[in-house]
């Protein structure tokens, strides 16, 4: 399609302005006003008893997530791609629910089933376990909401590749297993990986889902956004801000983690 | 040898296999022939144990094989598309066999030296199949099928996806790499000139039928069927009877049970001459001279001209059954 020269060029600083708009200026703000009172400031906000245990917990919460979200999901593409079964156009469905819904609904299905007076909550609660407004709730509501980031990126990386190789592994005597971990499993590393990255961007950025199950209770079950919410409506803006900048800073790392993840040489 | 036994395979309502059966002798070169679904791909795939049959059975080397899955039949397979391993070079594609089987360093070393040598890809082993040309991968996947010393090698189309003048060569090529390792093969192609240059023995397939089998020169001059002669080279009809175009005589005099026909058209293909005909109800005629003959009958468009059919002695008249 050819373009006339000036409608390209507006058509590009219509977009470019779009973009700075609605993501450099508020995120450039955000780092201005962290950064004004000089960093001293800042290290105190983020070095606080409360703001340490938000960081520690929203780790945690990714460390347990993402890994049994990475393993589930390499499983389910392959069942999907691979597998011959009953209801497959089901779970490809039902995959992308958490993308569908609202996390805070999704917060209060949790809360529905796991709660005190949920269906399984009375049962795991004679049993010693709380789930909601305690960490295992909040984990459940990440796991759920990164669900499908790892299946929709190994997806389309196992059906381009397709299974030839791992019938080539088999002619030439290899089990199962030896198939998937020296055939399918390096053919698939980089689509597992993306998954990985946007999985743990997305765990550490939740807010809605975690928010309905955690309770909000200070210095136990605030995590690194939940702390934000607390500070900003506590009327401790620069305490919000500087939050707020450890996150998007550990946003910035991980988009930079995938960009240098991307196949050097494409090999196909 | 290989004995396949009453096969029978579907898939959904494709009948793929429809009661086959063959023998391929220990050492020998099969190609399996036929147009595409024909089922001789999925023959090859049962033979292998990448396809279950529904009915039938499978034997190599004397063993029933049916049950057995494809990672404990003692078969090389080689695809049509290479089935590269890409994340690993070259020497790694051919050691894969011997890797997972757990052999000593020293050994697989040796051997994938050895077999690299044998395909020609000595200089190539620290390269990943992206850096080779469509030859080199499949010579790279038959190196990694031998590697495992199979009982049988299957190729699925091989030279498939392969340019014109590479398919011409590695055809070849794999002829004096059988001769020398001998290793029993089973060719599937639908390329009746690969099959006949390639091969000792061919099956011709047909709608997941065997419609015959025998040496390529047999089925050539005493094909079974009008699929069969049609289907190893050119054919020209001549009323109810099948004939090879290179069979049939032209003169310029008439004579006893010669047809009359009107040439359309002289076409020169270097040492072959093709004249077309037609004949006096209209029927198109094909006939193949070579370039002596065609000069000295002086053969030109609008001449009449006298076909006669091929002597009694001539194999290759079959009469239509329909």
């Amino acid at each position: 399609m050819v373009v006339d020269r000036r409608a390209r060029i507006g058509l590009r600083v219509l977009a470019l302005a779009y973009l700075a708009a609605l993501l450099l200026v508020p995120v450039g703000v955000v780092f201005y006003r962290t950064f004004e009172h000089g960093l001293g400031t800042v290290w105190e906000s983020i070095t606080t008893p409360a703001a340490i245990h938000a960081f520690w917990l929203t780790v945690r919460i990714a460390l347990i997530a993402v890994p049994l979200n990475t393993v589930l999901g390499v499983v389910t593409a392959l069942a999907l791609v691979r597998g011959r079964f009953r209801g497959k156009a089901v779970l490809h469905a039902v995959i992308d629910l958490p993308f569908a819904i609202s996390p805070v609904v999704i917060g209060l299905a949790l809360v529905l089933v796991y709660g005190r007076t949920g269906w399984f909550g009375g049962w795991l609660a004679d049993h010693g376990v709380q789930v909601i407004f305690a960490v295992p709730g909040m984990v459940l509501a990440t796991i759920f909401v990164c669900l499908p980031f790892v299946v929709r990126e190994v997806e389309p990386v196992l059906r381009e590749v397709g299974d030839e190789q791992e019938q080539a592994a088999a002619t030439l005597g290899a089990s199962r297993w030896q198939t998937f971990a020296r055939v399918t499993l390096p053919a698939i590393r980089y689509g597992i990986a993306y998954g990985v990255v946007l999985s743990t961007a997305r765990a550490i950025g939740e807010f809605g889902a975690v928010s309905v199950v955690s309770g909000k209770i200070a210095g136990q079950t605030d995590t690194l956004t939940l702390l934000v919410e607390n500070r900003f409506q506590n009327f401790d803006v620069a305490g919000a801000y500087a939050a707020s900048a450890l996150l998007a800073l550990i946003a910035l790392l991980t988009l930079l983690v995938m960009t240098g993840l991307r196949p050097r040489r494409d090999q196909s | 040898m290989i004995a396949v036994n009453d096969v029978t395979k579907r898939f959904g309502d494709f009948q793929a296999l429809d009661g086959v059966s063959i023998r391929v002798e220990d050492g020998s070169l099969t190609a399996l022939l036929g147009p595409s679904g024909s089922g001789k791909s999925t023959l090859l795939r049962v033979i292998a144990g990448l396809e279950a049959p529904d009915e039938g059975t499978v034997e190599i080397a004397g063993r029933d094989a049916t049950a057995v899955p494809a990672q404990k039949r003692g078969i090389g397979f080689v695809f049509q598309h290479y089935a590269a391993f890409k994340h690993m070079t070259v020497r790694e594609n051919v050691a894969f066999g011997l890797r997972v089987r757990k052999r000593p360093k020293a050994e697989i070393a040796a051997k994938v030296s050895e077999l690299l040598r044998i395909v020609g890809l000595d200089g190539y082993q620290s390269r990943y199949p992206a850096q080779l040309s469509g030859g080199q991968r499949q010579r790279m996947a038959l190196a990694r099928a031998l590697a495992v010393e199979p009982e049988v090698l299957l190729l699925d189309e091989p030279f498939g996806a392969l340019d014109a003048n590479v398919r011409a060569e590695l055809r070849e090529w794999l002829r004096r790499l059988h001769d020398e390792v001998r290793v029993t093969t089973v060719l599937v192609t639908h390329d009746q000139e690969e099959a006949m240059e390639v091969a000792d023995r061919i099956v011709v397939l047909n709608h997941g039928r065997v419609e015959q089998e025998g040496a390529p020169r047999e089925l050539y001059e005493r094909p079974a069927n009008p699929f069969v002669m049609g289907f190893l080279g050119p054919v020209s009809r001549l009323g109810d009877t099948l004939v090879r175009p290179h069979d049939l005589r032209v003169h310029t005099e008439p004579r006893d049970g010669a047809l009359e026909a009107q040439i359309a058209r002289v076409v020169h293909l270097g040492f072959e001459v093709r004249v077309e005909l037609e004949l006096d109800g209209g029927e198109p005629l094909s006939v193949q001279l070579t370039r002596d003959e065609a000069a000295e009958l002086e053969l030109g468009a609008g001449d009449i001209v006298w076909v006669a059919r091929p002597g009694v002695g001539d194999a290759s008249v079959r009469t239509l059954a329909a």
